[in-house]
């Protein structure tokens, strides 16, 4: 029999715990550069007058995104007000009902809804919304978000509520409580940092989607609270701004993407602070 | 029998294709203890799962038969009526998370959207609790969450809930088999107390606590009421010979 030499095996543990020790550094680093980036070229362009004014033509100094601003958040606002009852009632549906041929078939459709290029969903919408209604439109925009929303409310939903046990809802129904409100009052209530978890991180995914707005929000350079109307919002002044050839241009892309990113982070952060701070004992 | 509240007859149940639970007939009378004993699997706890119609939750399952509540067909009132009357505590103490003790105790009220003055609520809670021996425990934190108390006082909590609702019948499936010896022996004290207005059936696995406890005692082997009576005669003279091995310790 022969013995593994001691400092042989030491020396390959030893290089394993630093080949994977090194490996989670770097997948932390993109998102340390992209927000050294972003914050760097980006800080400059920040002052008040970003947030409160409206972009000035080309040639004129300063303005601001307060349009897209507002837009970007009345289009996820409408969004979120339709995905979140779809959503959560599809998840209470699934959970409710782990294997019958609807819920499998709801599965998957939604597991498929999840994988579709933002673009093509964007395209669904123009042709849905923008097509019949005859114009651009926030609320088109708000469509299209809302589909990518809906499946990532769906699962975080039934993945939460599949976590809670069986026995509350035996318990609750013990009581001669019916149904709905056996669901409204126990089971929701109980999952209900995991399902603000999912619906906040549906939110900051969507927040930043560019594709599914193009044909649908469209932008517009003024101030518009009717989201029947078209709609200025961040991506898009992302998008435009950067393909401009105009110094100044460039500088709002950066101070917009700053913005953007901010807001992402911040509901994602608010969404780690959610699970925290809701977290049910069983 | 006279004077039997809840009266069972050829009761059957399956699970699938499976029937687990053969021709159930018994019946208990009123505020008494009825002990439902037997080795695992033996179809006892399916068995009054069929008393309030929770079993008809798990996917695949059904009873047919008769069992009569004050001479009532069970099977053709409506679930949430039934469960009023036939209370039920678990083997796992399940207060719920989301609450806090006080409104653990009146969660039937409000899971059923019945609406009460501060008052009766205060009443409701406070006969509750002493009811279910937890009052002084826990009167100074009545609005801490359920889940914080140990695990003998939240299955008394889940008790106290339970009888709020003042049902007539009380079905316990081994409510101390997840509680350490002290805490079992308060709920044994507790359940002898509560049959002074309840009639209680209990399911256990615990011989000395089906003894200690029960006025009668059925015993139930591979689906099938092998023995039922006072308690006193099952377990000193047992007509059938299964239940006098599984008392005996030959088999579990």
């Amino acid at each position: 029999m022969r013995e593994p030499i001691i400092g042989l095996r030491k020396l390959r543990n030893n290089t394993f715990i630093t080949i994977v020790t090194t490996l989670a550094v770097i997948s932390a680093l993109p998102l340390i550069f992209i927000i050294f980036y972003v914050l760097k070229q980006g800080i400059s362009a920040i002052n008040w007058q970003f947030f409160v004014a409206l972009p000035k033509p080309v040639g004129e100094v300063g303005g601001g995104i307060a349009n897209a601003l507002v837009g970007t958040i009345l289009i996820v606002l409408v969004a979120s007000l339709m995905a979140i009852p779809f959503g959560l009632m599809a998840g209470v549906y699934l959970a409710e009902h782990p294997d019958n041929k609807l819920s499998n078939a709801t599965r998957l459709c939604v597991e498929v809804l999840n994988g579709t290029p933002s673009i093509v969903v964007g395209v669904f919408a123009y042709l849905v919304i923008v097509m019949s209604m005859g114009s651009f439109s926030g609320f088109s925009g708000s469509f299209a978000l809302a589909v990518m929303m809906l499946p990532l409310v769906v699962r975080t939903t039934e993945e939460t509520l599949k976590l809670i046990p069986d026995t509350l809802k035996e318990a609750a129904l013990s009581l001669g409580a019916p149904y709905y409100r056996v669901i409204f009052k126990v089971v929701i209530p109980s999952g209900l940092s995991g399902i603000v978890n999912g619906i906040m991180l549906a939110i900051a995914r969507v927040t930043g989607e560019t594709a599914p707005l193009l044909f649908t929000a469209f932008g517009n350079d003024f101030m518009n609270l009717n989201i029947f109307r078209p709609m200025g919002n961040l991506p898009l002044v992302i998008f435009n701004y950067a393909m401009s050839p105009y110094k100044d241009w460039h500088r709002i892309a950066w101070g917009a993407s700053l913005v953007l990113v901010g807001m992402v982070l911040l509901m994602n952060l608010l969404s780690r602070w959610v699970i925290k701070k809701w977290k049910v004992r069983f | 029998m006279e004077g039997a509240i809840l009266v069972t007859k050829d009761l059957k149940a399956w699970y699938g294709d499976n029937l687990v639970l053969k021709n159930i007939s018994m019946s208990f009378p009123r505020n008494r203890i009825i002990a439902v004993m037997g080795p695992s699997g033996c179809g006892k706890s399916t068995f009054i799962r069929c008393l309030n119609r929770i079993h008809e939750l798990t996917p695949g399952a059904h009873a047919e038969g008769s069992v009569k509540l004050d001479g009532d067909e069970i099977y053709s009132m409506p679930a949430i009526v039934l469960r009023r009357k036939v209370g039920m505590v678990f083997q796992k103490p399940n207060p719920f998370p989301t609450m806090s003790i006080y409104d653990n105790v009146l969660a039937g009220y409000k899971l059923n959207n019945i609406r009460l003055s501060r008052q009766e609520r205060d009443e409701i809670a406070h006969e509750a609790l002493q009811g279910a021996g937890l009052w002084e425990e826990v009167k100074d934190m009545l609005h801490q969450k359920g889940t914080f108390l140990s695990g003998g006082q939240q299955q008394r909590l889940c008790i106290a809930r339970t009888i709020a609702m003042r049902p007539e019948v009380l079905l316990l499936d081994e409510p101390t088999s997840a509680l350490d010896p002290i805490s079992s022996g308060k709920i044994e004290d507790l359940i002898v107390e509560l049959k002074k207005q309840y009639t209680i059936i209990i399911v256990t696995h615990n011989m000395q606590q089906a003894a200690r406890v029960s006025d009668r005692t059925a015993f139930f082997y591979l689906g099938e009421l092998t023995e039922y009576g006072q308690t006193k005669e099952v377990f000193t003279n047992p007509k059938n010979s299964k239940t006098q091995s599984y008392i005996t310790g030959r088999f579990s």
